[in-house]
């Protein structure tokens, strides 16, 4: 049974143009257009065609750039606004966290303010008096309840308004991005009551830019991009679909900005997994040296031997984009060369998504000695333990000369992403553990 | 539409809520608190008493003596009416959060700012009592079962005209500025600070289509002169319309609606 069933919506919202803008009543009586302006003429279209259910009892996440129409689609859920067209529907008693507090008067006392939002929340009179305490308790505001909320502290006001919110005991929960506002400790305490919301059976649905969060919490994730599902499953697949593509956005923007900013049609490989098109209208500047402290993405060389595809993966895996810090990883090269050469070296470099050089090594550094190279191959590099810290990181590989002239250099071209449950500082995360020992104890730790 | 005006029904302990809420809130900080509520229209009396006794005397008829209860008739509704139109017309856009962010149904919104204001009317009932006690004037309790009949009409009035305009404001700002000249003109072309039978008979047929003008005769009738409420037959005429101006003042407000979470 679906709590929530939602059928090829579409949500058109008006667009004010430079022409609408200043359209007033006088404007549109002159212009006796009264009915003609109260229609939109330029329109935006949030939401194009969305269809989806959540099952009762799942808590489900939606994620996706700005202004992919996720709140929007919460808003419709909420019955905040109604679809152009499609069906909206929800069973159950509905609360959602949009704003905390929207519509707590500064004047008055926490006590009044939190028996009408209860009502504007559908809450009885009865039903918020049984509760009150609870609300109080959940909010720590027992001293203040009494003072008028402009005296409140924005962190008692998000409290009381979250506390409202939540024992209005919502069959479906809406959460949008809420929990991004707040101090540690109140995080927690509405992870806990979420969890708690799970446990009941309850259906909760969020919306947020913290992949991390429906990566932990959630049973289904939904990918919005521009007013549309790209897609719906588990978590971390969507997560890494979603990831992935705003990697290659990202790729798409900085090439863009290199080609305009050289005054030049773009001729790099856009995309960023698979650079497949190797034909020679991609041979940009061949004795372009590699700057390492320039980090933009390309690609350039020679190309007497091609890097035809490059995978990321765990060892003897598929291939894959997300690691976790401290598992192994493997990059896997295929190379061609037209011509057999005895002149090269394969390098691989990991940098940071802030362009930071994390490890950068080659064949040659390490002493090997280049034989012969012929034809098609396949270089594995295997990186025992992925000591990185949680984030995103990109990743050059090359074969060049001994002299380090290029054959193909693909300049951050790969995107990969570590995660980690902990959230240390910094880039390198090296395998440690802590003792103590004397008066001290700490908990907690592995 | 039914549906909705049902579903309001729903909704009554929070509009009650919201009316205690926007009283104590309004006064809140103010050294003489709800004293304002009688004070206010005190002093607009004083005002007006100034003006037409000390500064421009004899220029009403010896049957409007004391002319200071007989305006205090008019400007009381008068100052309910457009202080809550005047609200109203602003009220969905300073509740946009509200409406952006938070289920329920908007015309809560309008509707308490004009229940507010009738509790502000009620609040300066005692004063009025208090004149026609100190002027000795006698008022008929059969007349005087007249007043709710009154009071009620000025509200759905009211609240059909609040809805209305609230609505509209949201897609046309310039409502507001229209509408505190338009009061202007409003005020003047309603019998409060001079009596009907004062003017002319072309302006008087004129002064007969202001819907107003039967309220504020109405209340004149009732609490100020003596003699039989003639004025009944216009007073439900005006009442008819003011149900049909509520019909359509909630029927706007609901076409608009699902706008209004867009357009505020």
């Amino acid at each position: 049974m679906s709590a929530i069933h939602v059928r090829d919506v579409h949500k058109v919202y008006r667009r004010y143009g430079r022409r609408r803008q200043f359209a007033t009543l006088k404007s549109a009586l002159l212009s006796g257009r009264v009915l003609r302006d109260l229609r939109p003429d330029e329109t935006f279209e949030a939401l194009k065609g969305v269809s989806f259910d959540v099952e009762a009892g799942k808590t489900f996440g939606i994620i996706g750039r700005n202004g992919s129409g996720k709140s929007t689609m919460l808003k419709l859920i909420a019955g905040i606004g109604r679809p152009m067209s499609g069906a909206v529907q929800v069973r159950g008693r509905v609360s959602a966290l949009i704003e905390l507090g929207a519509g707590f008067h500064p004047e008055i006392s926490g006590r009044e303010n939190v028996y009408i939002n209860g009502m504007m929340l559908g809450l009885s009179k009865r039903e918020i008096q049984a509760r009150f305490e609870d609300i109080v308790a959940f909010a720590e505001l027992e001293e203040f309840i009494d003072a008028p909320v402009k005296t409140y502290s924005s962190g008692m006001y998000m409290r009381l308004g979250f506390a409202v919110a939540i024992h209005v005991d919502p069959d479906v929960l809406l959460v949008d991005e809420v929990l991004a506002v707040g101090d540690e400790a109140f995080t927690h305490k509405c992870l806990d009551k979420f969890a708690e919301f799970r446990r009941s059976g309850r259906t909760v649905l969020l919306v947020t830019h913290s992949l991390d969060l429906v990566a932990r919490f959630c049973d289904e994730a939904l990918w919005l991009d521009a007013g549309l599902v790209r897609a719906q499953g588990d978590p971390k697949r969507v997560i890494d679909a979603y990831l992935m593509d705003v990697a290659g956005v990202e790729n798409r923007q900085l090439a863009a900005d290199q080609g305009r900013a050289e005054g030049r049609p773009l001729r790099e490989p856009a995309v960023a997994e698979q650079p497949t098109d190797v034909g020679a209208d991609l041979r940009v500047g061949p004795d372009e040296p590699p700057d390492m402290f320039k980090a933009v993405e390309g690609r350039w060389g020679s190309r007497e031997v091609e890097i035809v595809g490059v995978d990321l993966a765990a060892p003897g895996g598929a291939a894959t984009h997300v690691f976790q810090s401290g598992d192994p990883m493997e990059v896997r090269l295929r190379v061609r060369a037209a011509q057999p050469v005895t002149d090269f070296a394969f390098g691989v470099g990991i940098f940071s998504a802030d362009g930071v050089c994390c490890y950068g090594t080659n064949t040659q550094i390490e002493g090997a000695k280049a034989g012969e190279l012929s034809g098609d191959g396949e270089v594995r590099f295997v990186i025992g333990r992925l000591d990185l810290v949680d984030g995103t990181y990109k990743l050059d590989v090359a074969v060049h000369r001994e002299n380090g002239v290029p054959y193909d250099y693909h300049r951050l071209l790969y995107t990969f992403r570590v995660k980690s449950a902990l959230k240390e500082a910094g880039i390198f995360r090296p395998p440690h553990r802590w003792t103590f020992s004397g008066g001290i104890r700490l908990d907690g730790l592995n | 539409m039914l549906h909705n005006l049902q579903q309001l029904l729903r909704y009554r302990p929070l509009i009650h809520s919201l009316v205690a809420r926007e009283l104590k809130a309004r006064y809140r900080g103010s050294v003489l608190g709800f004293f304002w509520s009688f004070v206010n229209p005190l002093l607009l009396l004083l005002i007006y008493t100034f003006v037409f006794t000390v500064v421009l005397p004899g220029v009403h008829p010896a049957d409007l003596e004391p002319f200071a209860l007989f305006m205090f008739c008019g400007i009381l509704p008068w100052t309910w009416f457009s202080s809550a139109l005047l609200e109203s017309s602003n009220v969905l856009i300073a509740g946009g959060n509200l409406i952006r962010k938070v289920l329920f149904p908007a015309e809560i919104l309008p509707i308490v700012t004009v229940l507010a204001g009738l509790v502000h009317f009620g609040l300066g009932l005692p004063i009025l009592a208090a004149f026609l006690v100190y002027y000795q004037v006698p008022v008929a309790p059969l007349d005087l079962a007249w007043f709710p009949v009154i009071v009620a009409v000025q509200l759905v009035l009211t609240l059909g005209l609040a809805l209305m305009l609230s609505a509209l404001t949201v897609h046309f700002r310039d409502v507001r500025d229209l509408l505190a000249n338009l009061l202007t003109l409003w005020f003047f072309a309603t019998p409060i600070i001079y009596a009907l039978s004062q003017a002319p008979p072309g302006v008087r047929r004129l002064l007969n289509l202001n819907p107003f003008t039967h309220l504020a005769v109405s209340y004149q009738e009732v609490l100020f002169r003596p003699g039989p409420f003639t004025e009944w037959p216009r007073l439900l005429a005006v009442g008819a319309g003011a149900l049909v101006t509520f019909a359509a003042g909630y029927f706007v407000f609901d076409r608009l609606r699902d706008t209004l979470a867009e357009e505020v």
